[in-house]
């Protein structure tokens, strides 16, 4: 029998606990509906903070396109829900799924392509990826016309219940697989830019992601996704129950990659870039690794934000937003998984909840005024976070400490 | 990077030793499929804008001195950005939102208070052209110095503590400061959160100029066929960026001062062993940037007669790319990037895709990086990738 470690029982135990605590306290109605909606927004948060503490955090590279990668889970799940719930068609679905297996196809085609001739240059490899899977997705959206009358059939045969919920969880991992793969190439080139360059240019991709969506209904074509107007009419069915499972596994995913080989790898490139080559570590390879996982990451959340509310607008995922996750992986502390989670329902709470109670009346318009100031006053404080190198026993490893390039300014960059 | 190495560990050069024959590896060896695919969204491009050219130049030219306009304006917020980053690698979120005080501090001097008629009151018989012009030019000297002020302020409360802490809490601070300056800002008593007509201090006059020579432009009328129009707000735009442009090049270049800001950029520890005060030339900097992002503010405010507290968000962002654009750190880079930006965001506007202007600008800054990594003026990066 698999022996269990102390630490483990006690976190699985612990967030049984906490999960059965908080459902308890939702059911109960104890909580009211402003609160639950404000838990379930923290632990969406945590989700997407998490990929961005893997891909800043643990391996050092500068990204503001966390929010770009959530914006499209979001709008990719909510269209898929939202095709099943008001129009009775599961063609979204069908659609979605295939362009994201057959990308994959076409990644693991061109990957072999590359691998074999090995001469390309990053601009090459880009152009190769983005012309095959642009063929492929485009193969997939042809293939799906016809097969959407038999997949909806399938699904009327189930109870509405049961089959909104497989979609629903579908549609999830849908929007984080494309999100993923939409980083995959999008990093290709870009990862090679290196720390300020790298932070621009995917907060660039943020912005077009966000003026797309502003355009999504005449530029993309989604017409109920109404572009500027907002998208309404999504299926809220996200629970308590959902984002803690999610939370949950992330957490442990990105517990257990840390710890393996892997982990070791996209910390050391974090640590010094040229020592970790000179060790043998494909630097661009684990560099894409955490981008695209943190980016999976991001594209769960968004998935699972858009059933919250049952409301999308393209304003959620303008840029100034987009340093929400940034914001609260530095105010965990950066490389704390602990701090994360923690920071990122605290910021749900303090942002959303409390500021909005204490102040009194009339006083609304300044709660993102005394936000700032917090934020002044913590970084001045507490530089390096609430849990800068603090873990869970669970969590806990032999990580060593962030390295002095994170904590001072590069003396390399300075001396050129 | 990634691929050239093979399995091995071993270079690839023995292989291009044996066949140089072929067309095919050659072609690839190059990275000509990258850059064919390039250079066809390039010809493309070129070919919607000669295209435009052809049908209507007058059109064409239009756009082109709006973008100039827009252009020179963006030069003068990049190079607050560019100053700040060459000298302490921080990414000045707070930059755009000094831009939007000194279009404010113009707002109140000018439409508010009419201060900028002083000279008028103070000596009635001064001829009325030259009281507006020095009564406009110390409303932009006034919002120059409230906004240099205000970055100092900035500079000593929020940065100069974190100048020893990680680089990304300084960051974080600067998007406090943005976050804080624009939200106070949109608070009713400081700057209300409505759009607030700008009342310019001069009125506009247009020249319309075509093959037949430049004549007085009179608004309301109908524009003379084939022509474009200039206006007395281009000229005095591109004057006074060009005027604060040399200026700049004259401090940076020219005085002790420039030289200890060139010198803290260079390598700080020595700079501060050479006896230079590093901590007042970095609030030095600041201010010189934040001057200049005033003298913006006030230009932009005239030129689109509107002030909201978010207005620097966008204009700040793009001047930003376009720093980044020219290659941040460098004075002639962001001039240059600023005019790219301005010329992208108006062509692309009226020819490509209205809505998409802003991705366009973002598109082009992402090719370029990808291009050339540190910018079209940017030095070699010691990065490795």
């Amino acid at each position: 029998m698999m022996k269990i470690q102390k630490t483990s029982l006690f976190f699985i135990l612990g967030a049984i606990v906490f999960y059965l605590i908080v459902q308890y306290l939702m059911s109960s109605g104890l909580l009211t509906t402003f609160f639950t909606t404000i838990i379930l927004i923290g632990g969406v948060m945590a989700i997407v903070s998490l990929g961005l503490n893997l891909i800043y955090g643990f391996n050092g590279q500068f990204s503001l396109g966390q929010w770009g990668f959530y914006a499209i889970g979001a709008y990719t799940a909510a269209d898929i829900t939202f095709r099943w719930y008001q129009m009775h068609t599961a063609q979204a679905l069908v659609v979605a799924l295939l362009a994201v297996v057959f990308a994959g196809i076409a990644f693991f085609i061109v990957g072999k392509v590359v691998k074999a001739i090995k001469d390309f240059d990053v601009l090459s490899i880009f152009a190769l990826y983005l012309v095959v899977t642009v063929f492929f997705v485009y193969l997939a959206v042809m293939l799906g016309q016809p097969l959407t009358q038999p997949v909806t059939a399938f699904f009327m045969q189930m109870p509405p219940q049961v089959s909104m919920q497989v979609i629903y969880i579908l549609a999830v991992l849908i929007a984080g697989v494309l999100a993923a793969e939409i980083s995959f190439i999008f990093g290709l080139p870009v990862l090679t830019l290196g720390s300020d360059y790298f932070g621009i240019a995917t907060l660039g991709f943020t912005i077009i992601v966000k003026v797309l969506l502003d355009n999504s209904d005449t530029l993309l074509g989604f017409a109920e996704m109404k572009g500027a107007r907002g998208m309404v009419g999504i299926p809220k069915i996200t629970t308590w129950f959902w984002v803690f499972l999610f939370l949950l596994i992330v957490v442990g995913v990105v517990r257990n990659l840390l710890h393996s080989s892997y982990g070791r790898a996209i910390i050391s490139v974090r640590e010094d870039e040229i020592a970790a080559k000179a060790m043998g570590i494909d630097v661009g390879q684990y560099k894409n690794l955490a981008f695209v996982l943190g980016s999976f990451f991001a594209g769960l959340a968004g998935g699972l934000y858009a059933h919250i509310n049952g409301f999308l607008h393209p304003d959620t995922f303008n840029f100034i937003k987009s340093f929400d996750p940034m914001i609260i992986i530095v105010f965990g502390g950066l490389g704390s998984v602990t701090g994360t989670v923690v920071a990122s329902f605290g910021w749900a709470l303090v942002l959303e909840g409390f500021l909005r109670l204490i102040l009194p009346q009339g006083f609304e318009t300044w709660r993102f005024v005394v936000y700032p100031l917090l934020l002044l006053v913590m970084m001045l404080l507490k530089p390096n976070g609430l849990f800068g190198g603090v873990e869970m026993p669970f969590l806990k490893q032999t990580v060593p400490p962030l390295p002095e390039s994170l904590l001072e300014e590069p003396k390399k960059e300075v001396s050129q | 990077m990634i691929v050239s190495f093979n399995k091995g560990g071993k270079r690839m050069e023995d292989s291009e030793a044996v066949g140089k024959t072929n067309f095919l590896e050659q072609f690839i060896k190059k990275g000509w499929v990258g850059k064919s695919l390039l250079i066809l969204l390039a010809l493309w491009v070129i070919w919607q804008l000669s295209q435009a050219f052809m049908t209507k130049p007058s059109v064409f030219l239009q756009q082109v001195v709006n973008g100039l306009q827009l252009g020179f304006v963006y030069a003068l917020i990049a190079l607050g950005y560019t100053m700040v980053y060459g000298i302490v690698r921080l990414i000045n979120f707070a930059h755009g939102d000094v831009f939007m005080v000194g279009a404010f501090v113009s707002y109140y001097l000018v439409s508010r208070y009419q201060l900028h008629l002083w000279l008028s009151k103070v000596a009635p018989q001064t001829p009325q052209v030259l009281a507006l012009i020095v009564g406009t030019i110390s409303v932009i000297l006034v919002a120059m110095a409230i906004c240099a002020l205000l970055a100092f302020t900035i500079e000593r409360i929020a940065y100069r503590p974190l100048r020893t802490a990680p680089r990304i809490s300084a960051l974080i601070t600067a998007i406090g400061v943005s976050f804080f300056l624009e939200y106070f800002g949109a608070l009713q008593f400081v700057f209300s959160p409505n759009f607030t007509t700008f009342k310019r201090p001069f009125e506009v006059v247009s020249w319309a100029i075509n093959e037949k020579g430049t004549q007085l432009f009179k608004t309301g009328t109908e524009v003379p066929p084939n022509s474009i129009l200039v206006s007395n707000i281009f000229i005095i735009i591109v004057l006074t960026s060009i005027l604060l442009l040399v200026l700049l090049n004259y401090i940076v270049m020219q005085t002790r001062i420039g030289k200890a800001m060139r010198a803290v950029a260079y390598d700080k520890p020595t700079a501060r062993l050479m006896g230079i005060n590093v901590d007042s030339i970095i609030s030095i900097t600041f201010g010189i940037g934040a001057a200049l992002a005033g003298a913006g503010g006030m230009l932009y405010a005239i030129a689109f007669p509107q002030v909201v507290f978010w207005m620097g968000i966008i204009p700040g962002l793009k001047a930003f790319v376009a720093a980044v654009l020219g290659g941040i750190g460098s004075i002639p880079g962001a001039f240059v990037g600023a005019l790219i930006m301005g010329q992208a965001e108006v062509l692309s506007a009226s020819y490509i895709s209205t809505p998409m202007r802003d991705a366009i600008s973002f598109s082009i800054l992402i090719l370029v990086l990808l291009i050339r990594p540190t910018g079209i003026f940017g030095e070699r990066s010691t990065e490795k990738a």
